[in-house]
């Protein structure tokens, strides 16, 4: 069988480079044979690596240990669904995880705009099975999922498999991955339309209105899965932390910052023509960082603790990015003047400038986040010392950028395109100013004295104001004039304008979250040796130890802390953090009890024994880690709203809209807000 | 018109100039070298002075505790001389060590060489050596390259 595995993949790649051939001589040719062909090519593609998957995946399932991949990411006790994971699990898995997710992206965007964009469909199939044949390529003759062990010239079978992490076995871990391989696969497809319509010289700005809700929806997967990734890291790992500023975690956040700048700065070009080349860029950009952070996480070039193995792919991934990145460079710069703008900034108060400074700010955060990512390699470059910086780089930077963001979303909004007067100005935002300062005031006045955590609060209000007066604004108008109640008509609004209003929502979710980043500025954490019968505070809790149980199950043995738990004398019942020993891979592990209350998180984290790691079941001193989060689940809160607000945006409006270009004919003195 | 970008460029250039200082903070509050178990024994009378986070392969056996404060050895191999290289550390940091210390986990200890030539660290992280790649059975030794 795996030897047909590792055919199909074969297969696979030689029908990738036809389709590639294929495109690109039909089209350059006029023939129309070639381009079907080439296009049909694309299904076949896909067809042989989903056989190539089920194979693989069928060895998993039946425990095919004569492959090296099967042998060690999984074994004959994991659950079945872990079993699946183990696709992704390991390097070869997760590349061949990639082209499939890839061959799906290809298939629907081949087969929804064969028809529509007939001039720069060749150009998009090839870009496309160009990304797909490297993958096939590394697939097939670097690292391959279909390698047997071998003694000699012998297959050998081994008894049975490594199994996957205990640390990976947790209900996020099953879609994280997939869902951040969907948004990292899924920029392709806008960065192909972008680049076909650059080389064909499209005008207008048909891959924009193609390619908006692709973006969209990839944004949204990957918003999804650096969630799951944080929620995870939150609800396992034991520290309480959702974010380290790990190389990797890195990788996954920079592609999603470009394309948050992506989704922004379109709407420039499609409203009043500007920022072209920008957008080519951006989305370029997120592209690029997609690949960047798909090897970064496997070549070793940054240590990382939850990397990949080392491997030689990196170079193969450089030599693909650099070409990739050459070429777009070329394009872009031999057809600038199609690219020109339009229009012109005019003031430094307007909507223009806002997108302006939001893209700035945007894009200043992640080549910080890209700068911290590499500082060790350049540094080393350039000195001969690897350095390394970690968090208080991260959030120096980033704090300040993120809560100008935060500002610029409440002010984006309402702000007039091309120019905005005072008069104007102060109607908008005279109330959310005043409740953003009232909660200032009051903070400071609750005792807060961290100024960004007051900043924070005060620039939430703000926000949360100037949205919510839109809203209200608009639904009342619906109201009086159809009869309807609020519910009804604020259901109207949205469905009118769906793209402005869930945009609304999902400002609103960011808002949420920046809630529950502030929080972190007043956790509180104790560690303690603890015995039974120990009595131990923190903040407002009071924390009775209780006597230790033990037992063995087939995986692990563990031993479990009873916590009973009282507030200001009122009982909140027991917690029972519990801590394992996994009996294959010989590993502790932690499973914390967590109380999750809006307002608060109390996390419980039974450390294990001082004086032994392996044995949980020995009385003399235990170690517990006690924490109360504030405010952190306002973070997945806040996820749900942007996540609501997504689906929203991707629902067609009720009323087609049109954007006509607004074109300068002269400057009056006195500009109306533009209520598109 | 031209007044305008004289403004836009002003403040963008303030926005990136208050970022760069920022950064520069930033570097040198959280900045901590990187060094190899020989790279740091290289390093001299630096590493005493310099934070630095040294990784290595726990020697198995060597986790030792005394009270608070928990001893092991990292050694790694230098590529160039093909000579092992060990380090003394001692952890006296709060946090309890990470599920994935253990021996012959990989570890990165986060701290400052003491004038004893024992390091002292404050923070450990450890990273399993089967995480996601392992090695092939033990008790079949005689394999040979995986191949296609």
């Amino acid at each position: 069988m795996e030897n047909l595995g590792a055919l199909s993949l074969l297969l696979a790649l030689c029908i990738a480079l036809y389709s590639v051939a294929a495109s690109i001589t039909g089209k350059l040719r006029a023939n129309q044979f070639l381009v079907v062909s080439g296009e049909r090519a694309v299904y076949a593609c896909f067809g042989l690596v989903t056989v190539a998957s089920g194979i693989l995946l069928a060895a998993i399932f039946t425990g095919d240990f004569r492959l090296t991949y099967v042998q060690q990411h999984s074994n004959r006790g994991m659950p079945l669904i872990y079993k699946f994971t183990a696709w992704w699990g390991g390097q070869q898995g997760s590349l061949l995880f990639w082209a499939w997710l890839l061959g799906i992206y290809t298939v629907v965007a081949v087969y929804t705009n064969r028809n529509k964009y007939r001039a720069i469909m060749p150009y998009v199939t090839a870009i496309l099975m160009t990304t797909m044949a490297f993958f096939l390529f590394i697939n097939t003759y670097v690292l391959s999922p279909f390698d047997v062990w071998m003694a000699g010239k012998g297959i050998v079978t081994p008894e049975d498999g490594n199994g996957l992490n205990p640390l990976l076995q947790y209900w996020t871990m099953v879609i994280h991955p997939p869902m951040l391989y969907l948004g990292y696969v899924g920029f392709v497809v806008p960065f192909a339309f972008a680049i076909a319509s650059l080389i064909e010289k499209l005008p207008g700005d048909a891959w924009i209105n193609t390619t908006r809700r692709w973006t969209l929806v990839t944004w949204g997967f990957q918003s999804t899965g650096i969630l799951l990734g944080a929620g995870w890291a939150y609800a396992v790992l034991g520290w309480g932390g959702y974010w380290a500023w790990d190389p990797v975690e890195n990788a996954s956040l920079m592609p999603w910052i470009t394309a948050t700048a992506f989704l922004h700065s379109v709407m420039m070009q499609e409203k009043k023509g500007m920022m072209k080349v920008w957008n080519i860029v951006l989305v370029s950009a997120t592209f690029f960082l997609c690949i960047f952070g798909t090897s970064l996480t496997r070549s070793g070039l940054v240590n990382s603790v939850h990397a990949f193995a080392q491997s030689p792919i990196g170079n193969y991934f450089f030599g693909f990015l650099g070409l990739g990145v050459a070429a777009t460079t070329y394009l872009i710069i031999t057809r600038l003047d199609f690219l020109k703008s339009e229009s012109h900034l005019e003031s430094v108060v307007s909507r223009e400038s806002s997108f302006l400074f939001n893209n700035l700010m945007l894009l200043a955060s992640c080549f910080a986040v890209l700068w911290g990512t590499l500082f060790p390699v350049i540094s080393e470059a350039i000195t001969g010392n690897k350095i390394s910086v970690d968090k208080p780089f991260y959030n120096r930077i980033n704090i300040p950028i993120g809560l100008f963001l935060l500002f610029l979303t409440g002010v984006g909004p309402l702000i007039a395109w091309r120019r905005s007067s005072m008069k104007s100005l102060q109607k908008a935002f005279l109330w959310p100013t005043v409740g953003g300062l009232a909660v200032a005031a009051i903070c400071v006045g609750m005792g807060m004295r961290d100024f960004y955590a007051i900043v924070s609060f005060a620039l939430c209000a703000f926000v949360t104001l100037t949205i919510t007066t839109e809203f209200v604004k608009g639904a009342g108008a619906i109201r009086t004039k159809n009869d309807m109640s609020w519910i009804e008509a604020m259901w109207e609004l949205t469905h009118r304008n769906t793209r402005r209003y869930g945009g609304y929502l999902v400002h609103m979710g960011i808002v949420v979250m920046f809630i529950g980043f502030t929080g972190n500025a007043f956790n509180l954490d104790t560690t303690v040796n603890v015995q039974e019968g120990t009595k131990v505070t923190l903040g407002r809790y009071l924390m009775t130890i209780g006597r230790v149980e033990t037992g063995k199950t087939s995986e692990y043995e563990w031993g479990r802390l009873p916590i009973q738990v009282s507030a200001n004398g009122q009982d909140l019942g027991t917690l029972v953090p519990e801590r394992r020993f996994y009996l294959a891979s010989q590993q502790p592990s932690s499973d914390v009890a967590i109380r999750r209350r809006l307002n608060e998180d109390l996390y419980l984290n039974f450390a294990g024994n001082s004086n032994e790691d392996a044995a949980p079941n020995s009385p003399a001193k235990l170690v517990l880690q006690a924490y109360v989060f504030p405010l952190v689940s306002c973070i997945w809160a806040g996820f749900w709203v942007l996540f609501f607000g997504t689906i929203i945006c991707l629902v067609p409006s009720k009323v087609a809209r049109q954007y006509p270009r607004t074109q300068v004919i002269g400057v009056t003195t006195h500009a109306t807000a533009d209520k598109v | 018109m031209k007044n305008n970008y004289i403004k836009f460029g002003a403040l963008i250039a303030l926005i990136i100039g208050t970022l760069g200082w920022l950064a520069i903070g930033g570097v040198s509050d959280g900045g901590a070298y990187y060094k190899t178990v020989p790279e740091l024994k290289a390093m001299g009378d630096q590493a005493s002075v310099k934070r630095v986070r040294v990784g290595g392969d726990v020697v198995p056996g060597s986790i030792k505790r005394e009270g608070q404060a928990v001893r092991f050895t990292l050694k790694q191999e230098d590529p160039n001389l093909k000579t092992v290289a060990e380090l003394k550390v001692v952890y006296t940091g709060i946090d309890p060590l990470p599920d994935t210390f253990k021996d012959g986990s990989q570890a990165l200890a986060d701290g400052k060489l003491g004038a004893d030539g024992v390091f002292h660290a404050q923070k450990i992280q450890a990273k399993c050596a089967s995480k996601y790649e392992a090695k092939p059975p033990a008790n079949q030794a005689d394999y040979g390259k995986p191949s296609a």
